[in-house]
């Protein structure tokens, strides 16, 4: 392995995603809060969820899980579209790093932005209403997988997009409907059958999910099929990313 | 015994019906200066893209220091450094940044900095290894480019068109600093369409033309073997030119005359006889050996690669 080339690989994206920090770590803080601030204001008393839960603190866990896939999944994305589109993806794949260093260095640094952005929009939260950390070890690996995942989905993505349009789409299209649907905003004991159904099949259901159990110790399905879930996810998507990051397939003519 | 610098067999390349390269074969040694020529779409940049990884051979092998690019990449690519033809760079960071950043994928910590203030140095970048890349002029960028290629102290560089674009003082400097490593050991492999460039820096040139390998000789026997000359006239009179010398004309600009003598054909002296027979008078005479150049178009002209088809 080559580690110290995976480590700048590492440093460089870091540098990248905080060499503009604005956009990429308070940008996200802030639509988080902001949605948190309208639906607290308009939902509060109105909405029931678990038993002894706030609406409010129900919907912190579920905003920084949508922050943590949105985050996640533009970092890889971006970097690799940009570098796709300016053409200064050839000092990267002329170089003796591996599928699986490349694969390494972007994940983690993917995390490192969702991890900030979820730290920063935990603390600020606290100022709105007390949210417990019941399972602090089931958070952190829910954010692991699920930001891993999302930052493998991104870098395939980039693989995959020729120009800035196509990873719109599948952000527009893919990305930001799964998430919003997955329960961020509501448990999905409260949608009618067919839809609280449905919501099993989707992935990110169980990211948000497991991630909220990590804090209230409560959830619409067991932590351990969420983990299940997550984790099979993240595993199938990484040997995808793998496999297309050896091929070649788009990137290597 | 050590193995060549880069070695090509058989090295194929289809882009759907498009065969760009057609089993190309040869090696290039340690130690030399490699010119590798041809017009656009001959499948230069394609060879390239196969030697640096950036693209994959339909068939065939290519290694670097014997050291295959597809089965042993690491290896091979640690030893090579190929400067791009395109000016692509990364905007997000500094000069002096972006050449650590490019040494550390390749495994090099601090222990390669002061190579990289030798390079900047000699690039004449030490001015600029704080400036943004953006802020650069197109001529520096190409610097930056060069130097990239180099942080990691390759054995083999591949120039990929390093001048093209670029005014007559950089490209002058761009030649001082390539005889430097060239000198210093490096094998170098240079593409380029100023052919008086590969003329002047070349000891050896591989002239590619339809995927095909054309010619792979020393520069000096190459040019040697060309066997015309060229008889550059100044005329006056108002005749017609014999159709014998009509047929030679290279070049017919008012009242000059290039004409292209074959060795062992055309005399100089029958020429300026039948031109006087023919009513002119002969104001100047002057002689071109071929170059490059012309060795290059006869090569690589259309009739040139149909005959040899037939």
């Amino acid at each position: 392995m080559n580690w110290f080339g995976c480590y700048t690989l590492f440093t460089k994206e870091v540098r990248r995603f905080r060499s503009v920090i604005g956009q990429t770590v308070a940008a996200p803080v802030i639509t988080a809060l902001l949605y948190l601030l309208v639906f607290r204001q308009v939902l509060e008393d109105r909405v029931q969820v678990y038993d002894g839960v706030s609406y409010t603190a129900f919907l912190i866990p579920g905003l920084i899980m949508m922050s943590i896939i949105q985050n996640s999944f533009a970092n890889t994305s971006s970097s690799l579209t940009q570098s796709k589109v300016m053409g200064n993806l050839v000092f990267l794949l002329m170089t003796p790093l591996s599928a699986v260093e490349m694969y390494l260095a972007y994940i983690g640094a993917a995390l490192l932005r969702a991890a900030l952005v979820s730290t920063a929009l935990f603390l600020v939260a606290q100022f709105f209403v007390r949210v417990p950390l019941t399972h602090p070890l089931l958070v952190l690996v829910m954010l692991v997988l699920a930001g891993g995942t999302l930052a493998v989905l991104g870098m395939i993505a980039g693989i995959v997009a020729d120009k800035f349009e196509h990873l719109a789409a599948f952000q527009n299209f893919f990305i930001m409907p799964l998430s919003f649907l997955s329960g961020v905003f509501y448990s999905i004991h409260s949608l009618p059958d067919f839809w609280r159904d449905a919501s099993h099949y989707n992935p990110f259901f169980y990211m948000i999910d497991g991630f909220r159990q990590g804090f209230f110790g409560v959830g619409d399905a067991s932590p351990w099929l969420s983990l299940a879930v997550v984790a099979s996810f993240f595993v199938v998507v990484s040997t995808l990313c793998i496999l297309l990051l050896r091929s070649g397939y788009k990137l290597r003519g | 015994m050590q193995a060549p610098a880069i070695t090509i067999k058989n090295a194929r390349k289809d882009y759907g019906a498009v065969q760009a390269l057609k089993g190309v074969s040869f090696n290039i040694e340690r130690g030399e200066f490699f010119g590798l020529l041809g017009p656009n779409g001959a499948g230069k940049s394609t060879l390239i893209h196969i030697i640096a990884g950036l693209a994959r051979a339909t068939s065939g092998q290519v290694s670097v220091l014997g050291h295959d690019v597809v089965s042993a990449y690491r290896q091979a690519r640690q030893n090579l450094g190929v400067v791009p033809q395109e000016l692509v760079y990364d905007p997000f960071f500094p000069v002096q940044d972006l050449l650590r950043l490019q040494a550390g994928y390749y495994g090099c910590g601090k222990e390669v900095w002061p190579w990289i203030d030798e390079l900047l140095e000699g690039l004449e970048l030490d001015d600029k290894r704080h400036q943004s890349m953006r802020a650069l002029s197109g001529g520096m960028k190409r610097r930056v480019l060069i130097a990239q290629a180099l942080v990691h102290k390759p054995s083999v560089v591949i120039l990929d068109e390093p001048t093209a674009g670029v005014d007559v003082e950089l490209r002058r400097t761009l030649w001082r600093f390539t005889r430097r490593l060239h000198d210093a050991g490096h094998t170098i492999v240079l593409t380029t369409h100023y052919l008086e460039e590969a003329e002047e820096l070349c000891d050896r040139i591989a002239i590619l033309n339809h995927g095909e390998l054309k010619v792979l000789e020393e520069k000096h026997a190459l040019l040697d073997r060309h066997p015309f000359r060229f008889l550059k006239l100044r005329l006056q009179g108002d005749g017609q030119l014999p159709d014998a010398v009509r047929g030679l004309a290279e070049r017919i600009d008012g009242d000059e005359i290039e004409l292209k003598l074959e060795q062992g054909k055309h005399y100089i002296a029958d020429v300026l006889e039948s031109i006087r027979d023919a009513g002119f008078r002969v104001q100047d005479v002057r002689t071109r050996e071929p170059s490059l150049e012309d060795i290059f178009v006869e090569l690589t002209s259309d009739a040139s690669a149909t005959g040899e088809a037939a």
